[in-house]
């Protein structure tokens, strides 16, 4: 017997593990929380009802479906392969970071939460867990690093106007790694009435399935508008990586089709340079916020300060599943600098009239290294996955 | 027989024991043995010695702080492993490493487990390793004769709590309040604490049970491990390290506190 059988990608198991990374590494007072949310999500996912209602909204309030839009003027700079555009900058808020937050804040609502909290770095998470409680009429409490508030002034701004308390957090690198153990301490003292809606991959399970869950929409869109537009599978997917929600959403529809796939991360000064987000080019297995999981971390353990131009970026961890894809190499994991990433939101920009947020120019960078070994005739569809008025404070800095 | 196991054994019908933690390092590396041997002297039955850990996220302030300070103090894992050490050539107090995960991952689980057992550790706290994941160490830790203390919370249900049990060596940690670690005021604490032991007390019967979070008095000790076996003490210890270090007689300060949470004023 020598059958091929189509292998389906079916991770992570019943344990929360995609391979041997994620788990549930939290203390004994979340875990009966995080098992509530386990089984509401299990029976939510295959509820018509909820998924209907969850639908309709991305429709109604999101602006889904995004377009898939064929960059012209990249693609004749370029000479080579096809440059399509999945255009999750044209999402209410501004970001893909809205489709999670709906998804979580009908979760909470079902599970009668009152109290919604939500830790964010850049403030498109922020701004789209604060859009959604505003929808629903709940309270919002958003933890955000002091540093990361400086930065990113107006989605503070924006927080405040939709109703939000934004708390500011001085501990440690004053990032998203500090605001994230600040959101987990507030749920700790706090399981009974509130909801803690995570922005990415990452935290233990289920959140690194869940919200990958909620952002699949990214990737089955994209993958119906480039049957229509093509007639067949692009040749590769390419999503810049913090966390990694934009990433896995667009990837995840894909995984058992003949499709290359690549993420890439935050190389800050440089991936040597020892002020980097680059967790999987440098980093090794550890665990942090509830999974293992590649870490930027020392000798001794203690977790490195991470660094990007681009606030999305800056953590020093990654989500369990691209630490698994990475191992068995199912996608290509590669960085860029800060520098790289400008040059690419000014290339977009020209070419194509728009401004991606720093996080999305992070996988426009690649596509000079990609381009080249591309042919003409090939495919490419690029993560779009946010819009870069939030970042004109940092790139007028840098033009 | 293990140290923690014999202190209980020991242990008078009415006492209640006390467990003392602080952060390896804090606040700064030379004192944490003479600390260590201080607090026996004065009425400490077990030590729980803290490794820091950058980023501790079930802990409150003071604890950050501690970790802080130590991290910046150049804590590292040999150097808690040789603290031990030298305070095993003075005391046989069971002394149990609490701490996060990643920097046991980081050193080798198994390698952590072996030096821990020879220089003298008796059992290990990992709050972030909830008996679902004990897996990755339970087996190291079994080799190498070191206890293994898995928490129960007030939120926590009765099967987990005889699962915790079943997988504890030495006692159950049983964390009063839900909640981050940090000194409460006694009501904060007390209202509700009763009926939780009382829960505890039937579905743990293997191991004997110490209750901490919250506890900043003797008053507070005595009220909250009525039906516990003992009791455990960090922020509100370190607070008082906090500010009284480096006056001029600073550990005796702290020693003062020690002998009156154990014996009152």
């Amino acid at each position: 017997m020598n059958t091929e059988l189509k292998t389906t990608y079916d991770q992570p198991n019943a344990r929360g593990y995609f391979g041997k990374y994620g788990g549930k590494f939290v203390p004994e007072i979340l875990i009966p929380v995080i098992s509530a949310l386990e089984e509401e999500y299990n029976t939510a996912k295959d509820d018509p009802e909820f998924v209907a209602e969850y639908h309709q909204l991305l429709e109604e309030y999101v602006g889904r479906p995004t377009k898939l839009t064929f960059a012209d003027k990249l693609t004749a700079h370029y000479g080579k392969a096809k440059i399509y555009l999945k255009r999750e900058d044209l999402c209410h808020t501004g970001a893909h970071k809205i489709n999670n937050a709906i998804g979580q804040i009908l979760l909470a609502r079902r599970m009668g939460k009152t109290r919604i909290i939500a830790e964010t770095g850049a403030g498109q998470h922020g701004v789209a867990t604060a859009t959604a409680c505003a929808k629903f009429g709940l309270k919002c409490i958003v933890y955000m690093g002091a540093e990361d508030m400086e930065r990113q002034k107006l989605n503070v701004d924006r927080m405040h106007l939709l109703g939000a308390e934004v708390r500011s957090v001085e501990s440690g690198s004053k990032t998203l790694k500090d605001a994230t153990n600040e959101a987990i301490r507030d749920w700790v003292s706090n399981p009974d009435d509130t909801f803690y809606i995570i922005g990415s991959v990452v935290g233990p399970h289920p959140y690194p399935m869940m919200v990958r869950n909620f952002h699949r929409v990214i990737g089955d869109e994209a993958k119906k508008q480039i049957l229509e537009a093509e007639g067949r599978l692009p040749d590769y997917l390419l999503a810049c990586v913090g966390g990694g929600s934009n990433a896995m959403g667009l990837f995840y529809p894909f995984m058992d089709d003949d499709v290359k796939i690549i993420g890439i991360e935050a190389a800050g000064f440089g991936v040597d340079s020892g002020k980097t987000a680059a967790t999987i080019t440098k980093g090794t297995p550890g665990i942090l916020h509830g999974s293992m999981s590649y870490l930027l971390h020392d000798q001794n353990g203690q977790i490195e300060l991470a660094h990007s131009i681009s606030a999305g970026l800056d953590y020093p961890g990654i989500g369990p599943e691209h630490s698994f894809l990475h191992d068995s190499k199912r996608v290509e994991y590669y960085a860029v600098t800060d520098d790289e990433a400008m040059e690419a939101l000014k290339l977009l920009s020209k070419k194509e009239g728009i401004i991606p947020a720093l996080e999305s120019a992070h996988a426009f960078a690649w596509l000079e290294n990609l381009m080249p070994q591309t042919k003409e005739g090939e495919i490419i569809i690029v993560n779009l996955s946010g819009r870069g008025d939030k970042d004109m404070k940092t790139i007028s800095e840098n033009l | 027989m293990n140290r923690i196991t014999q202190k209980f054994r020991d242990k008078a019908p009415d006492e209640k024991l006390m467990s003392l933690f602080l952060t390896a390092g804090f606040p700064d590396l030379d004192s944490t043995v003479d600390l260590v041997l201080g607090f026996e002297k004065n009425g400490a039955d077990l030590i729980e010695l803290g490794i820091p850990f950058s980023d501790p996220l079930a802990d409150g302030p003071t604890i950050q702080y501690s970790s802080d300070i130590a991290i910046s103090n150049g804590i590292t894992m040999d150097k808690i492993f040789e603290m031990v050490a030298g305070i095993r050539e003075k005391s046989e107090i069971p002394i149990i490493l609490m701490g996060y995960m990643n920097p046991v991952l980081r050193y080798g689980v198994e390698a952590f487990c072996k030096k821990a057992a020879a220089v003298g550790v008796d059992g290990l706290i990992l709050p972030d390793i909830p008996v679902e994941e004990s897996a990755l160490i339970d087996e190291f830790a079994s080799e190498a004769g070191l206890s293994m203390v898995y928490l129960v919370a007030p939120n926590t249900a009765d099967e987990r709590m005889q699962l915790a049990d079943q997988k504890s060596g030495g006692f159950v940690y049983c964390v009063s309040v839900t909640g981050v670690t940090g000194a409460r005021s006694g009501d904060e604490v007390s209202s509700s604490v009763s009926k939780f032991i009382q829960r505890v007390r039937t579905n743990v019967t293997i191991n004997p049970v110490m209750v901490g979070f919250g506890i900043r008095s003797h008053e507070d000790a005595q009220d909250i491990a009525s039906n516990a076996d003992g009791f455990i003490v960090g922020s509100a210890l370190i607070d008082v390290m906090k500010n009284s270090y480096p006056e001029e007689g600073w550990k005796q300060a702290v020693f003062s506190f020690v002998h009156s949470l154990k014996f009152g004023k």
